[in-house]
């Protein structure tokens, strides 16, 4: 920007406009700005803030609450009347006066506060937005000191519950549509919505029909005034008692920026980080009130060893702690060897003293931080196609933006990624981008992307392309022309989820894609720590920074450099989680340490419970109980996201640094701990902190040899599943039984509600009634759910992959692509007539009313469980499952 | 009434300056039908129409210099010319007749005695705009309009005037008649847009203007009833004859609504121009010979005129140049029994209850002005309140996002310029007495 005073010397006269700028002034203040851009940011670069309620930079502009009236002139003519400056275009020598020149824009500005004073409470005390609030400060402003109203204000009964976490105060609303414009146009949730008008003009939802987004939290936080409240914050503190502190979410790859604010080593409350490159200025709902399992009750504060004679873990000290874990851990080592399982939910340098600790104390490479169903084929992707790429060169957040076609390919972006998400809504809205997705149904998120309401019609941004489960490869190998034709466009982009290693061929098929279009391929795994992990050397086959273990030169330089006799790392690749749990199993292996790893995320919950069973000795380092503290010989407590430094790497490969947030808890990261550990096996680790091992990473250098070669697994078809029987697809909710969403209710009360979908042809064959529920079963077990019939291929179910009941992984022993068998279940009491009830239950089960009855009252205990009754509280952490902990992967966060 | 009092204005064609066009087949046997119409000449300029160029029907509303009847007054053939040539997206024709203004009764009236001639003038300025669709939003209460317009479409689609291949001419039309859900705020052109999209009816903001974007974000025209029906008389008439009546820059005739104290209120089709003295003297004078008061010239947003305001001429110009506006030429006429500041606060609670909500001055200061004008009329007014009542339209006068917030304090603003007296009494009768006594202040200025 370049700024000249008018009045000042005339080289400015001569000096030429920018291409693609008008020149215009602002005050008496000589300015270019680009075509296009709106008088209030110009003004606002110039240092000039014009004061608004309605204007939002990433919202369209809407003109609804008047505040920003300045006086025009375009082509030496007066506007008539003041004009908003949130609406107008500058244009070549505009002259605009505002509030500091203008008396008109002055009056008009102080008449408008005013107008919008009389129907607002003068509540400012108790209301949460008191000391930050956008209406207070301007009022103060730009408002006349005394009100000349003396007539009566609209009332309002207040608060009115919006969802379970949203609260709507009627009464302060200023009426700026901020919150459902972000609804409509960002999130693609229009779940709120003006009503009624004039004076009694509110924000509303539809009759039985909740604000239901992943994204609800924004609209607080975007609120000018304190009608939008949550209710975890609601009255909870006043912004000038907190501190705050920027931090990064540790939720998924995304990699948000955060604010964290908190008082008395207590966080209160998170708010989404300004970052243009990333977030922008967003958070999904999970992000924002996901923080409380780090002052859960069960936390663990102080070592735990396991008693001898009791068998159950008591307190000790870290002395007697540390000494018992490295004697085990050192003759389990000595015995037959120890595996090393991180979790996906590490710091990048957390990660690494996992990764070093391995090879160093325990001279081994079987470390697999994957904490999820895995495949080998993934490992050589990753080693080939994902380690070492960066934001300098990969696939942004920007790049989604510019692309002209995005592929998603088993990625689920809105329960998996939101945030990526978000950006594919803004680049099929704004910049025309095709989005298509590789998938079964149309899933909300599906339908946000490539469906985008708009003025006048719909935009139709992309298609999905429907294929069974476990066909995914054999499809993207053979992409309809159109599809294959616009990925060749430069720019294109194809999002790999980490469903993809579930399925034979994908990864490979994928990168097949990109050797054939061009487009670019990026990994967005969900957890915040897979990438930074994958950098920090936690697989089997990588040292840290995409070194290949197999390579001896490599290999080599690594010892060198941390000061350990050549040979000490073994050769050969380690094994990957299935195969450290298999050889613990049946003894191969003598123990086991592991981070943060729910056995029920792994791909065979029951093989992890018996390779915990069957290990001589098992070092957890955790937050709170689990099925691995269950086992465990020794726990060692450890700090959560916010009591520890450390780097996320988010999917980009963007490296997200956060500082301690609490300080003084005497929690330690996990680096430390091992660190210590080491100390304890008498090796030295050097990762006594986050920052230590931030520079020995960097020391360490990039790769210097070769990037191992991409993998090459053919494309599998499913066969067909039989009769009776049908190939499950299933994924996560974002909001689900994770134990990272633990003691957090009303955030709960948000989540989808956990549903079996199946096409109309499969429930055809079932002889399924609408309101009937569909039973899933294996060998393993059985699930019943609600069913929902979607447009998808027949023979296929859909269940979520860890909500409520609805955890196919533990209950079924089934994963995305597994055959299940199905039938029809009971009909559902929530979804029939009472009048019609018997009828249909009767039609459909003659096997009489008291078996109905067992079933319905089984189906309705189901429900309650899966937290979906309004009343019901704590839902994570109310089962025996569900018990979790935190700052780890724990049921599936 | 309407139709009563179009038999007045029948009977004094001939002595008076009436110029009965629009209201010229009103008091024929049924004639809503479309036999009737036929009979009198309808769908002739149609044949004409559809034989010429589309663009030379637009220079042809231009060179008649038609204004749009809606209360705006703009040049109806420019606003057609904003109409891009290329048929690149679907076109759309959108009549406007949610007639809600205040006072206003000339759109219900015309397509209840003559829907045809709105009908015959949606096809010319669709074809004019190449437009295939168009769309008549017609003001749900008047549910009896409605049904004869129904009725007179499926008429003209079973007459071949509407449909596929329009008398051979290739051209095509459909025609939807579509009804609002009670709200004054879609009379605003870009709000009607919204509601007939089946949106939340207010305004959008422009641009994108509605020849850009408009209905489903496609070029879209939107006029008013009367506007559309008086183009089949410009197309059969031309030019030079809609030009021999009216004023050079408000050329062609008008139907104005006299109504109120009048003893003969009705539909008055004069030329653009016509004074009240004329136009009071069609309609019998004043009713029972009480003398005139004040009179809004175009509808409660138009501010208001008085007993020296007889000789004005009522075109665009004239209304404009003595302190108000034309509008849409809905005369109410008050006698001196009626209180300023009373008849004031009815409008202003019209519009606190219509103000649709979108935009801050509007909302607010409707919900505002209400309240002080209803307690001075209650007699518990203070003479500040005048002041403030005054400065709160200044706050709201184009501060607004769209016009209803500047009609909304046109009343008042207007009322309290030439009635400040009244005002002022009322809070006189406030000082030292006793407030409770509503009654007698509401009839504050009242002459007894």
């Amino acid at each position: 920007m370049t700024v000249a005073s008018a009045s000042g010397n005339d080289t400015a006269e001569n000096r030429p406009v920018p291409e693609g700028h008008v020149r215009l002034t602002i005050d008496g203040i000589e300015v270019d700005a680009p075509k296009g851009e709106l008088v209030i940011r110009t003004a606002e670069r110039l240092g000039i803030v014009v004061p608004r309620f309605c204007d939002h930079p990433l919202l369209d502009p809407a003109g609804a609450c008047r505040q920003c009236l300045v006086e025009i002139e375009v082509n030496g003519k007066p506007m008539p009347k003041p004009a908003a400056s949130c609406t107008m275009a500058v244009a070549d020598g505009m002259v605009v006066r505002t509030q500091q020149t203008s008396a008109v824009a002055d009056k008009a500005q102080q008449g408008v506060m005013e107008l919008l004073l009389i129907n607002h409470p003068l509540d400012c005390p108790i209301c949460d937005k008191g000391g930050e609030c956008p209406l207070q400060n301007q009022a103060l402003k730009h408002g006349r000191a005394d009100s000349r109203f003396v007539d009566k204000k609209r009332t309002f009964a207040k608060p009115v519950s919006i969802s379970s976490q949203i609260l709507l105060d009627r009464e302060r609303c200023v009426l700026c549509q901020r919150c459902t414009r972000f609804s409509k146009q960002i999130a693609g949730d229009p779940f709120i919505e003006l009503l009624e008008r004039g004076a009694l003009q509110q924000i509303g939802t539809g009759e039985q029909q909740p604000f239901q987004s992943y994204f609800s939290g924004n609209t607080i936080q975007i609120c000018p005034v304190g009608a939008l409240t949550s209710a975890a914050y609601r009255f909870r503190s006043r912004p000038f008692d907190l501190v705050s502190t920027p931090g990064v979410c540790e939720h998924c790859s995304a990699g948000c920026s955060q604010r964290t604010d908190w008082r008395r080593g207590k966080v209160m409350r998170r708010l989404a980080g300004d970052d243009p490159e990333v977030n922008e200025e967003w958070n999904c709902d999970k992000g924002r009130f996901a923080f409380r399992y780090a002052t859960a009750a069960d936390r663990f504060t102080r070592p735990l060893v396991r008693d001898r004679d009791s068998g159950r873990l008591r307190e000790t000290s870290w002395t007697e702690a540390l000494r018992v874990a490295a004697d085990g851990l050192l003759s389990a080592r000595d015995s037959g060897g120890v595996g090393v399982l991180p979790g996906g939910r590490l710091t990048r340098e957390d990660a690494y003293a996992y990764g070093k600790f391995a090879r160093v104390a325990l001279r081994t490479n079987d470390v697999d931080h994957r904490a999820r169903p895995h495949s080998t084929e993934e490992l050589d992707f990753l080693g080939a196609a994902v380690v070492g790429t960066g934001p300098d060169a990969g696939v942004t957040y920007a790049g989604i933006e510019s692309a002209p076609t995005v592929l998603c390919v088993a990625f689920e972006p809105e329960e998996e990624s939101p945030i990526v998400f978000l950006r594919l809504r803004k680049a099929a809205r704004n910049e025309g981008t095709r989005i298509h997705h590789l998938g079964q149904w149309g899933s909300p998120g599906v339908e946000k992307t490539t469906e985008i309401a708009d003025a006048g019609s719909p935009i139709h941004s992309g298609e999905l392309l429907r294929c069974l489960p476990g066909e995914e490869a054999a499809v993207l190998s053979e992409l309809p022309e159109e599809v294959e034709r616009e990925l060749r466009e430069p720019g294109s982009v194809l999002l790999l989820g980490e469903r993809c290693a579930q399925i034979p061929g994908l990864y490979s098929a994928a990168m097949r894609v990109a050797e054939r279009t061009g487009a670019s391929p990026a990994w967005i795994p969900r957890r915040a720590g897979e990438r930074g992990a994958v950098e920090a050397g936690t697989l089997p086959t990588l040292l840290p920074n995409g070194r290949p273990v197999s390579d001896s030169v490599v290999r080599a330089d690594v010892e060198r450099q941390w000061g350990m006799d050549e040979g000490g790392i073994p050769g050969l690749p380690g094994k990957e989680l299935e195969g450290i749990l298999a050889a613990t199993e049946s003894g191969e292996l003598s123990g086991l340490l592991v981070g943060g790893v729910d056995p029920d995320d792994l791909p065979d919950p029951e093989q992890a419970g018996r390779a915990l069973r069957a290990a001589d000795f098992v070092v957890s380092l955790e937050l709170r109980p689990s099925g691995v503290t269950e086992r465990a010989d020794v726990v060692l407590p450890v700090a959560p996201t916010v009591e520890k430094s450390g780097t996320f790497l988010n999917w980009e490969g963007r490296a997200r640094e956060f500082e301690i947030t609490i300080e003084g808890t005497g929690a330690l990261p996990d680096c430390r701990v091992l660190d210590t550990l080491a100390v304890e096996m008498d090796v030295d680790l050097f990762t006594q902190t986050p920052a230590a091992v931030a520079g020995e990473l960097a020391r360490l250098g990039p790769n210097p040899g070769a990037r191992p070669k991409p993998p090459d697994v053919p494309a599998a078809r499913p066969g067909s599943p039989g009769e009776g029987r049908a190939l499950l697809a299933t994924w996560r909710h974002l909001l689900d039984n994770g134990s990272l969403q633990a003691e957090e209710p009303n955030l709960a009360g948000t989540a989808r509600p956990p549903v079996a979908r199946i096409s109309a042809g499969t429930a055809r064959r079932l002889g399924l009634a609408a309101d009937q529920a569909v039973r899933v079963s294996t060998a393993h077990g059985e699930l019943t759910l609600e069913s929902e019939v979607v447009e998808m291929p027949d023979d296929v179910v859909w269940l979520p992959g860890n909500s409520g009941s609805a955890r196919p992984n533990r209950v079924l022993g089934a994963g995305h692509g597994s055959v299940v068998d199905i039938a029809a279940g009971p009909v559902s009491p929530s979804r029939t007539a009472p009048s019609g009830a018997d009828e249909v239950a009767g039609a459909e089960n003659p096997a009489g009313a008291a078996d109905r009855e067992g079933t319905v009252s089984a189906l309705a205990h189901a429900h309650r469980a899966n937290g979906n009754g309004p009343e019901h509280g704590g839902v994570n952490g109310s089962g025996p499952a569900g018990a979790g902990r935190a700052d780890t992967d724990g049921g599936g966060a | 009434m309407s139709e009563a009092n179009a038999h007045e204005v029948e009977g004094r064609a001939a002595t008076n300056p009436l110029t009965p066009v629009l209201t010229r087949r009103w008091l024929s046997p049924e004639s809503w039908s479309l036999r009737t119409y036929e009979e009198l000449e309808g769908y002739t300029a149609l044949r004409t129409a559809l034989a010429a160029h589309p663009d030379q029907l637009t220079e042809l509303v231009k060179a008649a210099g038609l204004r749009g009847r809606g209360g705006a007054g703009f040049p109806s053939g420019v606003k057609w010319g904003f109409m891009p040539k290329d048929r690149s997206k679907p076109h759309y024709l959108v009549i406007n007749a949610d007639e809600g203004e205040p006072g206003t009764c000339k759109d219900v009236p015309l397509m209840m005695a003559d829907p045809h001639s709105l009908i015959e003038g949606c096809v010319i300025a669709a074809y004019a705009m190449r437009a295939n669709h168009c769309m008549i939003y017609v003001r749900g209460e008047a549910l009896h309009c409605i049904r004869r317009l129904h009725h007179a479409v499926r008429e003209a689609y079973s007459a071949g005037y509407l449909g596929e291949n329009i008398l051979d001419s290739g051209f095509d039309l459909d025609v939807v008649v579509h009804a609002g859900a009670g709200a004054y705020i879609c009379g605003e052109e870009t709000a009607l847009l919204d509601s007939l999209e089946g949106k939340r009816g207010q305004p959008r903001l422009k641009p994108p203007f509605p020849a850009q974007a408009g209905l489903y974000s496609c070029p879209t025209t939107v006029n008013n009833v009367e506007t559309i029906a008086s183009v089949p008389y410009v197309v059969n008439g031309g030019a030079d004859w809609f030009r021999s009546m009216g004023r050079e820059k408000s050329p062609g005739p008008k139907i104005f609504s006299l109504s109120g104290h009048v003893e003969r209120p009705g539909q008055y089709e004069a030329p653009l121009g016509t004074t009240l003295r004329e136009l009071l003297e069609l309609a019998g004078g004043m009713k029972d010979g009480i003398p005139l008061k004040f009179w809004t010239p175009g509808g409660s947003s138009t501010p208001l005129f008085t007993a020296d305001h007889l000789d004005v001429p009522l075109d665009f110009e004239g209304a404009t140049e003595a302190g108000s506006m034309l509008g849409t030429t809905a005369l109410m006429i008050f006698n001196e029994t009626v209180s300023v500041p009373w008849a004031v606060m009815k409008w202003t609670q019209f519009y606190e209850h219509e103000s649709c909500g979108k935009c801050t001055p509007c909302r607010e200061g409707c919900f505002w002005m209400a309240q002080v004008l209803e307690r001075m009329v209650e007699g518990r007014g203070t003479e500040e309140d005048i002041d403030t009542l005054l400065d709160v339209c200044d706050n709201v006068l184009g501060r607004s996002f769209c016009a209803l917030g500047d009609g909304a304090v046109s009343p008042i603003t207007s009322g309290i310029k030439y009635f400040r007296e009244e005002f002022r009494a009322l809070c006189e009768s406030n000082r030292g007495q006793d407030t409770t006594e509503a009654s007698e202040s509401a009839l504050a200025g009242v002459a007894r």
